[in-house]
């Protein structure tokens, strides 16, 4: 194997594919090989490094030095003054964005990567997810080998009830017992389902994940295949998604290659493929019977339960359906052990959790950081704060679906529980930051225009519901709702959250009832015509000045 | 309400396509939506004759195919642009100034959401999320994904189209 | 059987595992109120009006799906659960027109029923409407009003898997959902079979028979008309029900005298073509048999399955029988041999049929339907229809005379009778064609068998050596299943008998609302009670059918028969008519 003495990484994900990165790759290479470097430099395009707003980004190592906004015409300067010449080029270096900017030399000591702890990520960014041979090199597929070699299907699923893992889709069920369910199931045919059909807005975690390291998906889903015994899994992935797609695609037929699915998997008599499927726009379809209905190819609207998905699912048979994330911390799992999943994060929710972070912060893009840190380490820490000198107001979590917690929470441990109690969901990991520049029942409009669109029509409480939240908010934003509005949309909203059939309908509500008890004064303004910001136009007669 | 909305000749041509497409995915349970992906592929919508076609080559009910088409908002039964802009409303594109970038597109294209062109070139459409919030606002012109916009430079965008 | 023991607003039931909290309900004597469950149907937990409040459930649950474990506490009226069940009919209605009194099911409208059990009194929401403009009229059996529908989807659920149709499905999605035929068409440009089923489970007015009584009152009211009528076999055992009577009443004599109250010239029994029909029908399968004729050979009375093969099975139309329905061969003689011996024109007779049936009303108007030189039949009334002509006459059904049919097309046997439930005209038939083949007389006239509402029901009958195997479906669906047995040449009957409407023609598309299974159970029992109490049983020995034979037809397949009794099919697309 040959040595190289600088390896630079480009970020291939579609944040900087949509800056341009391909072009910077293709310049980097040309570069190198003109300057007969190429046996010494290797370049490689590797997942989502996380700054996506800065891309196309860059690394160089050994060093750990990033570049960011690297247009092509960057890249000769880069070669010649860096890696020819040793010396760094200040102007093109990545700088977190932060109120007091510290001259940040290598990536890695920034806050913006040093509050974080990659296990989900582990490999986005350091290895190229087109190579199968790389992800081996990272232990990838050992998991699976140890599963099949020493593990019996029960210790497989012990192992991940021990670790406390819960899913990261959004509910946080507890995946070991999610398993064992279908584990108990007596059954010819189960399956296992990936939920890659991510559709909360603001949340774009799952997608970087498979482009970044896909075969960490059909690990983890293999391991799931063998510890409930299911021999068939599904990637469901929305249509939108399409280099996510062509990377599975590519993955599983490298791992088909390899033996890593097929029949007699390590030489066990345990076989199991994996199918991509994809969606075609439709919100609801991460529910997982809706998800169930679609990989059937009906529409996706969600089933009623019991029976679950576990006892009865695709086809009517058991079937596991674990989100993306979920599954990239299962080959962790199994390699470390339970005890070591557990020293990360919290009691209750141990492990770590991938956030995008998006809105008004310095620092959009991609992040993972243990259960339990706080909202302002995210958003001051690891998000370096809000841009401009504005003044924070909220933060949505869990995306749209999720609540809006103003100031007040700031402190507030980030992980499944502690969310619920306060009105809001850890959901999908969305993180929504709201400057004051922004009206409130403006972005709550934006939200209902959401679900109302997303709304499957099964259900009475969703299908109506929806849009009378829309209609009604919309009354607000316009300066012509009354006290008796605001009435009926809480009782609305309540009704919906207790009687909707799906997920989609119980939180649909969830924004508009904690912006209503969280800023009241400000949906108070609007009752009497007057918007504190300016954003929403009311009729001129009802301003009140002062 | 249309009385005969299949009533138009088949076309052999496409029809052979569609067959083929059918081929391609027969043997998997639940095809239907891969199948309607590639022959929107193909025609850029979904024409009656080739529901039909589907419906009789996968043994479905035609209302089970109609029904499947207008569920998903990625597939269209009428012919669009040959660009398809969607514009991305949610949350995080909303705080980055996706109306700034609406009120741009309409005024470049001189059409509303739902509207295509007079000459047929664009169509101008409503998305939710499209997962690319790192970049917001964001829109997708039929496959093609561009983040990080202005008013300025979708105009841009679209005058280079 | 494994109970459980839960407890139901304070009140501690036993109740078998597996129930669910509305049955689990009912036991403790608890009426859970709810919109979209149906008895018959796999349609569930939409609706969200059965929701309840279980103690330790993080959301309140459907009643009509959440099974009840051991030691379950339901309070199905606590705040909660009420302020849900009231406001998701509040949302349902916001979104439906208020015209109740013009309404075709008002008073017999599941939605106005349950806002007047909750007491709905106020609206909250600004109303909106689903769909403008939007009345289809355009088949001859049905209209939908896609403005009243609330989208609970029995239609399509009846529609799919009960008949095996799928001509309606829901469309687009969310507040633009609708529930509608094949892309928005208008129905009669579907492959529509006009069964009616979706009458029988739309909970409101949005599907419903096209109305003819009008065009009956005008032709009573006409001087220069000679209008009679026929009523077909599974009327006299639900017109009671229209009438206030309970389910399973037999009204033949009053359902007589009734109808000549109303002004019709005679009353005349379609029992007794039903009784005709065995005699072309066991003798067209006595010559298949004979004669190499395609076989199996498959009844042909019900309308609406001889649309659906049509539609979906026109490579199978000769497995038909080429005898008209019963209705048809009344009315071609109604206006030949009748009007011969009656010595009236028959440009003056109007024949009405009242029928459980809405595909009767296309079936009258098939153009092959003129063989008389008129058309047949003139008019078909539905069950329900004739029920609004007796409640606005005024009449009181309760204390009428029995009175008799007129003579001779009013004439019948038990065998004609049983036509009106699956499985009777199979028996029927068996019943003739066993003595005609064998020319010994049957030791019961009694074919268990095939009687019943199993989906499918088999059958062999010994004639003299020759086995005959016979097969009964009822439900689209269970037909669906035996013509593609047929199609993979493993179906090895030689006769078959087909009915679109689960039960037969008991729960036709026509009947009175509310049609179930429960509801057909107990007319069922009546037909067999009317079969039992006839002094005949047997159509070859109806004597006005041996009168029609010797004085008119000559002979069952002759040339007259030919001519006036027997017809062609159509073969239909499967998207269009």
């Amino acid at each position: 194997m040959a040595f190289y003495r600088a390896h630079v990484l480009v970020c291939g994900g579609t944040p900087c594919e949509l800056g341009g990165c391909r072009a910077v790759k293709d310049t980097l290479l040309e570069e190198v090989n003109r300057l007969g470097l190429s046996s010494e430099i290797r370049v490689l395009e590797t997942g989502c490094l996380g700054p996506c707003d800065q891309g196309p980004v860059i690394i160089v190592y050994p060093e750990g030095i990033m570049y960011a906004r690297l247009q092509p015409g960057d890249v000769k300067e880069i070669v010649e003054q860096h890696l020819l010449k040793g010396r760094v080029v200040n102007r093109l270096v990545y700088h977190e964005k932060k109120e007091e900017a510290k001259s940040v030399v290598t990536f890695e000591s920034s806050d913006y990567f040093g509050l974080q702890e990659r296990i989900v990520l582990r490999n986005c960014g350091r290895i190229n997810p087109e190579s199968i041979e790389e992800y081996i090199a990272h232990d990838g597929y050992r998991a699976l080998g140890k599963c099949l070699t020493e593990m019996e299907p029960a210790a497989v699923v012990q192992v991940v009830k021990d670790s406390g893992l819960r899913g990261r889709g959004g509910a946080g069920f507890p995946t070991g017992l999610k398993w064992s369910f279908t584990a108990k199931t007596d059954s010819n045919q189960k399956y296992i389902v990936c939920n890659a059909d991510e559709g909360e807005p603001g949340t774009f975690k799952d997608r970087l994940i498979l482009e970044g390291d896909p075969h960490s998906i059909i690990e983890g889903m293999a391991i799931a295949g063998y510890a409930v015994g299911a021999n068939k899994g599904y990637i469901y992935i929305r249509g939108e998604y399409k280099l996510s797609i062509e990377r599975l695609q590519h993955a599983i037929r490298q791992a088909r290659e390899l033996g890593l699915l097929g029949t007699n998997i390590f030489g066990s008599d345990f076989a199991f493929d994996i199918e991509v499927r994809s969606g075609a726009g439709a919100y609801v379809c991460g529910e997982e019977t809706a998800l169930i209905e679609s990989i059937e190819g009906s529409r996706g609207e969600p089933r009623y339960k019991p029976p679950f998905p576990g006892v009865s699912g695709i086809w009517g048979k058991p079937t596991v359906v674990n989100n993306v994330e979920t599954l990239a911390n299962i080959a962790p799992i199994i390699l470390n052990g339970a005890a070591w999943f557990r020293g990360f994060g919290t009691e209750k929710c141990p492990g770590t959790k991938v956030f995008t972070m998006t809105g008004d912060i310095n620092n959009e893009g991609l992040i993972e950081v243990p259960m339990g840190i706080t909202l302002r380490q995210i958003v001051y820490g690891v998000g370096g704060g809000i841009p401009g000198g504005l003044g924070f107001k909220m933060a949505q979590t869990g995306g749209t679906s999720g609540g809006c917690l103003p100031k007040e929470f700031l402190d507030l441990p980030m992980d499944y529980d502690t969310l619920a109690e306060a009105g809001s969901a850890l959901g999908s990991g969305a993180l929504l930051i709201m400057d004051d520049s922004h009206c409130i029942v403006d972005i709550v409009r934006c939200f209902m225009k959401f679900f109302k669109h997303e709304s499957c029509g099964k259900c009475t409480p969703c299908r109506e519901g929806t849009t009378r939240l829309y209609e009604l908010v919309t009354k607000i934003t316009e300066g012509k709702a009354t006290n008796e509005d605001i009435a009926l949309l809480t009782e609305l909203s309540r009704v919906m959250q207790t009687s909707a059939l799906c997920g989609l309908g119980q939180a649909a509500p969830n924004p508009l009832v904690t912006c209503l008890k969280y800023f009241e004064e400000e949906f108070g303004a609007h009752l009497n015509g007057y918007c504190p910001t300016g954003v929403c136009t009311m009729p001129v007669a009802n301003v009140k000045v002062g | 309400m249309p009385a005969e909305k299949y009533s138009s000749t088949p076309n052999s041509g496409l029809l052979s396509d569609i067959d083929d497409i059918i081929r391609k995915h027969q043997n998997r349970d639940g095809a239907l939506i891969d199948v309607l992906h590639d022959v929107q592929a193909l025609y850029g919508y979904l024409p009656e004759q080739a529901m039909k076609r589907i419906a009789e080559g996968l043994s479905l009910p035609l209302s089970k195919v109609y029904g499947v088409a207008t569920f998903y908002s990625l597939f269209t039964l009428e012919p669009k642009g040959q660009y398809v802009i969607r514009l991305c409303e949610s949350a995080p594109c909303h705080i980055r100034g996706a109306v700034q970038v609406l009120s741009a597109i309409e005024e470049e294209l001189k059409i509303k959401p739902g509207e295509t062109t007079p000459d047929s070139k664009f169509t101008l459409e409503f998305t939710s999320c499209l997962g690319v919030c790192g970049v917001a606002p964001a829109i997708m012109i039929n496959d093609q994904v561009y983040g990080n916009l202005t008013p300025e430079k979708v105009k841009e965008i679209l005058r280079s189209l | 059987m494994e109970t459980v023991r839960v407890t139901i607003d304070g009140q501690e039931v036993e109740v078998p595992s597996g129930s669910t909290i509305l049955e689990a309900a009912r036991i403790a004597g608890v009426d859970i109120p709810t919109l979209c469950y149906h008895p018959d149907l796999d349609v569930k937990a939409m609706c969200r009006v059965c929701v309840v409040e279980v103690v330790g459930a993080r959301t309140l649950q459907a009643a009509c799906t959440q099974p009840v474990s051991e030691g379950m506490i339901v309070k199905t009226s606590s705040p909660l659960a009420r302020e849900a069940r009231r406001m998701n009919v509040e949302l349902i209605l916001s979104n439906h027109p208020q015209d109740c009194l013009n309404c075709i099911r008002n008073q017999k409208c599941e939605l106005q029923t349950l806002a007047e059990k909750l007491g709905i009194r106020e609206q909250r929401f600004e109303r909106r409407s689903r769909t403008k403009n939007n009345l289809d009229i355009s088949s001859p059996s049905l209209v939908r009003d896609m403005e009243k529908c609330i989208l609970c989807r029995r239609c399509v659920a009846v529609c799919q898997q009960v008949q095996g149709v799928s001509a309606l499905g829901p469309i687009n999605r969310g507040i633009d959902t609708i529930v509608a035929p094949v892309g928005g068409c208008e129905l009669n440009s579907v492959a529509c079979t006009l069964c009616g089923q979706c009458v029988h489970v739309c909970p409101v007015g949005a599907i419903y028979e096209k109305d003819d009584t009008q065009k009956v009152w005008s032709a009573l009211a006409d001087p220069t008309k000679h209008v009679v009528v026929q009523t077909a076999p599974a009327i006299r055992v639900a017109i009671g029900e229209e009438m206030g009577l309970e389910p399973g009443a037999l009204v033949t004599g009053k359902l007589v005298a009734v109808l000549r109250r109303l002004g019709f010239d005679k009353v005349f029994d379609t029992d007794f073509s039903a009784d005709l029909t065995i005699m072309e029908e066991g003798h067209e399968l006595i010559h298949r048999l004979q004669n190499g004729g395609t076989l199996p050979m498959i009844t042909s009375c019900s309308p609406g399955w001889i649309k659906f093969i049509e539609h979906f099975y026109p490579e199978l139309l000769d497995h038909l029988s080429t005898c008209k329905s019963p209705q048809q061969m009344f009315g071609a003689l109604a206006k030949t041999y009748y009007a011969q011996k009656a010595g009236i024109d028959p440009k003056d007779i109007f024949v009405v049929s009242i029928m459980p049936c809405t595909a009767k009303k296309f079936e009258c108007g098939r153009e092959e339907m003129t063989d008389s030189g008129y058309p047949d039949v003139d008019v078909v009334l539905t069950t329900r229809e004739l029920g609004r002509m007796l409640r606005e006459a005024g009449i009181n059904f309760a204390t009428l005379p029995e009175e008799e049919f007129d003579a001779p097309l009013g004439i019948s046997t038990g065998a004609g009778v049983i036509f009106g439930a699956t499985g009777g005209v199979m028996e029927a038939a068996l019943r003739t064609v066993y003595e005609v083949v064998t020319g010994k007389e049957l030791p019961s006239v009694d074919f268990t068998e095939v009687r019943g509402l199993e989906g499918i029901k088999e059958a062999t009958i010994d004639l003299d050596g020759q086995k005959v195997k016979v097969a009964v479906a009822h439900g689209l669906a269970n037909a669906k299943k035996i013509l593609e047995l047929i199609k993979e040449g493993k179906a090895d009957y030689q006769f078959i008998e087909v009915m679109s409407c689960p039960g037969g023609c008991i729960g036709g598309g026509g009947q009175p609302i509310p049609t179930n299974k429960e509801v057909i159970k107990k007319r069922l029992a009546a037909i067999y009670d009317a079969d039992k109490g006839m002094k005949l049983r047997k159509s070859h020995e109806n004597p006005a059918v041996k009168a029609l034979y010797e004085e008119f037809l000559g002979k069952p397949l002759g040339e007259k028969s030919h001519h006036l009794l027997h017809t062609h099919y159509v073969k239909r697309g499967k998207y269009k008519i």
